[in-house]
């Protein structure tokens, strides 16, 4: 918990600077915008932490998300698919990245850098030649499927809620449940520490990882659909570009670390919160878009050195407390 | 023999040496001189303090007070380097080479000859045949260091030694991976050694090299002096005394299990490992007996109980449990089948160091008393306590990280996770390996009680002592096979070396 406080100052720090600097910033256009975003951010980045839960890593999220929205609006504009099965095909397939990742990463022991970055090519093109390289989009076909992404909730006068939020927040809390309150979490957290030790304590620890990685792909792909809906202009080769990299980079601003075994669900949103904030901010400040992506780096990078000099001081307190309670 | 003359200073002289770990007191005023052109043995059981001894002496870690002088200078060890400056070199238990470089280039790993900021490869090579002629090593200098055999790679690193202008070589259980021949071989190096006057500080478990090599042996125990030998000295009961302490009594232990009628719990027949798939096993253990396993490092002890457990598939053969063939390709299948294993190596198999002690303790038993995948937080809760408070686990708190524990708290961790389990075979793995003296006999009385109450339990050990003081029954193993079986009454140092060594197949 105290971990989280430091994220959760950050986002704090950052979101009343922008405010005070930016008189749109607190605009109820751009926090609806905004909260939308990190939802959407916020449902791949919990799919990037069970991955690096287990010491992985998934670098094919962006793609998959690609091809998630490639696939679907070639099934339903040019194939003329019902809706249902379009979604469930599409689910079916980021599930499918997911398990043969989890197999390949296992069963061959391939290194998951090398297979997920081998999915990253192989998605990107796959995506870029359904479309044939042209951009794709729902039109006004497809307004209702496209009001869950888009669409808003209005809870009071001048008030209201984008539908992703409640995407995220439902995602979030089965996440968590699973992960905290269930064996499958816990065996998990402890392969990531030392996935011998849990093997020698009878955990299937292929399996868990498998499952790492199917629900990463798995949520990547829901990412996939809700952000080509919202967008509904689908670029083959530019959606979701790099956005495994926000993933990994939220997720690792939440509290998980990459040598694996640690991470919480309200960390990684969070984490993907300060992202999204800083963008937004990098926007209305009208700062150079170009140095978009300098300022996120040294924010994160920031972030981890300060998050990295705290657990250090934490462990030698820790282990000076043990030593003295020894006889 | 060109032992030192009393009145010479001697090479090297350590006097009160302490180092403390967490939980542990290594050391305790430990002193010791080595005199020019002297092979000096220090032994002790694992856990005596040997081992941070030589890393100090080799500026691997820093001791916490003490002198250390080289010929009679007080000197400091902040790191390897000033310690080799000082001619002491350190060659690893584990071979500290890269093999995937050749002879050469390991010899010189570091202070390469060098002409205008290129390695000089012509002067490499040929450095390289004068210091394997030292060693006896007639290897071609480009010979890749993993094309050569545990005993060559050994004499690679001696001859690494010698590069560095070493006058002191300290050989931490140089012959544990080695064959006979290989051995024999180096004997003749260090003696070689000795009398071109170099110095050897030689530590060994194994009695008879000490009585080959050591002109004079120093002894360990739980941290501190336990004794000096002289060369005339140095016999096979003196060293043992000293070593634990007392005469070797038989303890007092009747041999049970097997006597009370009932059939075997565990059976293995024709059990063959990916190690040794030509040597089946064959062995039975009864509920509420106590076997111990005997055997060097390397004969297949370790390979046995993971077939045994599930981490390594059998290449052929049954398990069998109460009568009935099990089959077990995971863990998981042998924990259903009541097995339980407490693994070798504590910290990377047995625990996981950075998790709470009260996870820890309740890993195994999740699944049992989960509801549908959920876990049931108030047993997981009340189990933690129970085991840690059976066990005796000396921890601030149930959220502590394991590894702030001492080694014996972290064991008792290991051992805590299966009890709740409640196994009908508990199979140990050097279960007191480097713990000390107090939680050794907690978990000697514990693994009493568990046989009293009808878990068989099948241990390995590479201390003498243990298997003495704790097996019903010895099976001593040797390359894979297991030689031979000893009965309470059989069993004695002498007759487990034996197997172990495999002298009675050969002329001995």
């Amino acid at each position: 918990m105290k971990k989280l406080l430091g994220i959760f100052g950050l986002f704090v720090f950052i979101f009343v600077a922008t405010a005070l600097l930016s008189p749109n910033f607190l605009g109820s256009y751009n926090l609806q915008n905004l909260v939308g975003w990190i939802s959407l951010f916020g449902i791949i980045s919990i799919g990037a932490m069970f991955v690096i839960i287990t010491g992985g890593i998934d670098l094919s999220i962006g793609s998959t998300i690609g091809l998630v929205g490639s696939l679907l609006s070639w099934m339903l504009m040019q194939k003329g698919w019902s809706e249902p099965v379009a979604l469930l095909a599409v689910l079916a397939v980021s599930l499918c990245i997911g398990l043969v990742h989890g197999l390949l990463i296992t069963k061959l022991r391939l290194q998951p850098f090398i297979v997920t970055l081998c999915g990253l090519l192989i998605y990107r093109g796959l995506a870029r030649h359904i479309l044939h390289d042209e951009t794709g989009g729902f039109g006004s076909a497809h307004d209702k499927l496209r009001h869950f992404a888009i669409g808003k909730l209005h809870v009071a006068a001048g008030i209201s809620i984008p539908l992703s939020v409640f995407f995220l927040a439902a995602i979030a809390v089965v996440a968590a449940i699973f992960l905290n309150r269930t064996i499958w979490g816990r065996y998990l957290l402890a392969l990531g520490r030392s996935e011998t030790a849990a093997r020698y304590s009878g955990i299937n620890t292929d399996r868990m990882k498998i499952t790492a990685y199917a629900l990463c792909s798995l949520l990547g792909g829901v990412g996939g659909i809700l952000f080509s809906l919202n967008l509904n202009s689908i670029q083959p080769s530019g959606l979701g570009e790099f956005y495994e990299l926000y993933a990994i980079a939220a997720a690792v601003l939440g509290g998980c670390s990459l040598r694996g075994g640690e991470g919480t669900v309200l960390g990684v949103i969070i984490g993907t919160a300060v992202m999204r904030v800083l963008y937004n901010a990098i926007n209305i400040l009208g700062i150079p878009t170009h140095l978009e992506f300098a300022i996120i780096g040294t924010v994160i990078l920031a972030g981890v050195i300060a998050d990295e000099l705290v657990k250090r001081i934490a462990t030698k307190r820790r282990a000076v407390h043990a030593l003295s309670r020894e006889p | 023999m060109n032992l030192p003359s009393p009145n010479a200073l001697p090479l090297l002289e350590v006097s009160g040496l302490c180092k403390s770990f967490p939980g542990v007191r290594a050391l305790r005023d430990v002193s010791l001189a080595l005199g020019r052109g002297e092979v000096l043995a220090v032994i002790g059981e694992n856990g005596a303090g040997k081992s941070t001894l030589m890393k100090i002496l080799a500026g691997v870690q820093e001791q916490d007070s003490g002198e250390i002088l080289v010929n009679g200078a007080g000197v400091r060890f902040p790191n390897v380097r000033a310690a080799e400056h000082a001619g002491i070199a350190l060659i690893h238990q584990e071979l500290n080479l890269a093999d995937n470089l050749d002879i050469a280039s390991n010899l010189f790993l570091g202070r390469e000859p060098q002409r205008l900021g290129f390695v000089d490869c012509r002067r490499l090579y040929a450095d390289s045949l004068g210091l394997l002629a030292q060693v006896g090593l007639d290897c071609a200098p480009r010979t890749l260091v993993s094309a050569l055999s545990p005993g060559r790679q050994q004499l690679v690193e001696i001859a690494k030694a010698l590069g560095t202008n070493a006058r002191m070589l300290i050989m931490d259980e140089p012959t544990s991976s080695l064959s006979q021949h290989e051995t024999e071989q180096l004997y003749r190096v260090v003696k070689d050694l000795r009398s071109r006057g170099f110095s050897v500080i030689y530590i060994s478990h194994r009695l008879g090299e000490v009585k080959e090599l050591a002109d004079r042996v120093v002894v360990l125990r739980d941290g501190a002096n336990a004794g000096e030998l002289q060369r005339d000295e140095i016999t096979h009961g003196a060293m043992v005394r000293l070593m634990v302490g007392r005469d070797l009594g038989r303890h007092d232990r009747t041999a049970r299990g097997h006597l009370d009628g009932k059939g075997p719990v565990l059976e293995a027949c024709g059990l063959r490992t990916t190690a040794h798939p030509r040597k089946p096993l064959d062995f039975s253990i009864c509920p509420g007996e106590i076997v111990g396993v005997a055997g060097l490092v390397g004969s297949g002890r370790t390979e046995m109980l993971q077939v045994l457990f599930g981490i390594e598939p059998a290449m052929g053969g049954e398990i069998r449990m109460n009568g009935q063939t099990v089959c077990i390709t995971s863990p998981l299948d042998a924990i259903r089948a009541g097995m339980a294993l407490v693994p070798e190596d504590r910290k990377q198999q047995g625990v996981i160091l950075e998790m709470a002690v009260g996870q820890n303790t309740t890993l195994a038993s999740l699944r049992r008393d989960a509801h549908a995948g959920f876990l049931n937080r108030k047993r997981e809760g009340e189990i933690a306590v129970e085991m840690t408070a059976r066990l005796r686990v000396k921890t601030p708190g149930l959220s502590q990280f394991v590894q702030f524990l001492s080694g014996g708290n972290q064991q008792k961790v290991a051992l805590a996770k299966w009890l709740a389990m409640e196994p009908r075979v508990l199979l140990l793995d050097e279960p007191t390996r480097g713990i000390d003296i107090g939680a050794k006999q907690e978990i000697y009385r514990l693994m009493e009680e568990l046989a009293g109450r009808g878990v068989a339990i099948l241990f390995v050990s590479s201390e003498m002592e243990e298997i003495l003081r704790m097996s019903d029954r010895t099976l001593v193993m040797h390359e894979g096979r297991i030689t031979g079986e000893l009965r309470r009454a059989e069993l004695s140092e002498e007759a487990v070396m034996r197997l172990a060594t495999a002298h009675t197949a050969s002329a001995s």
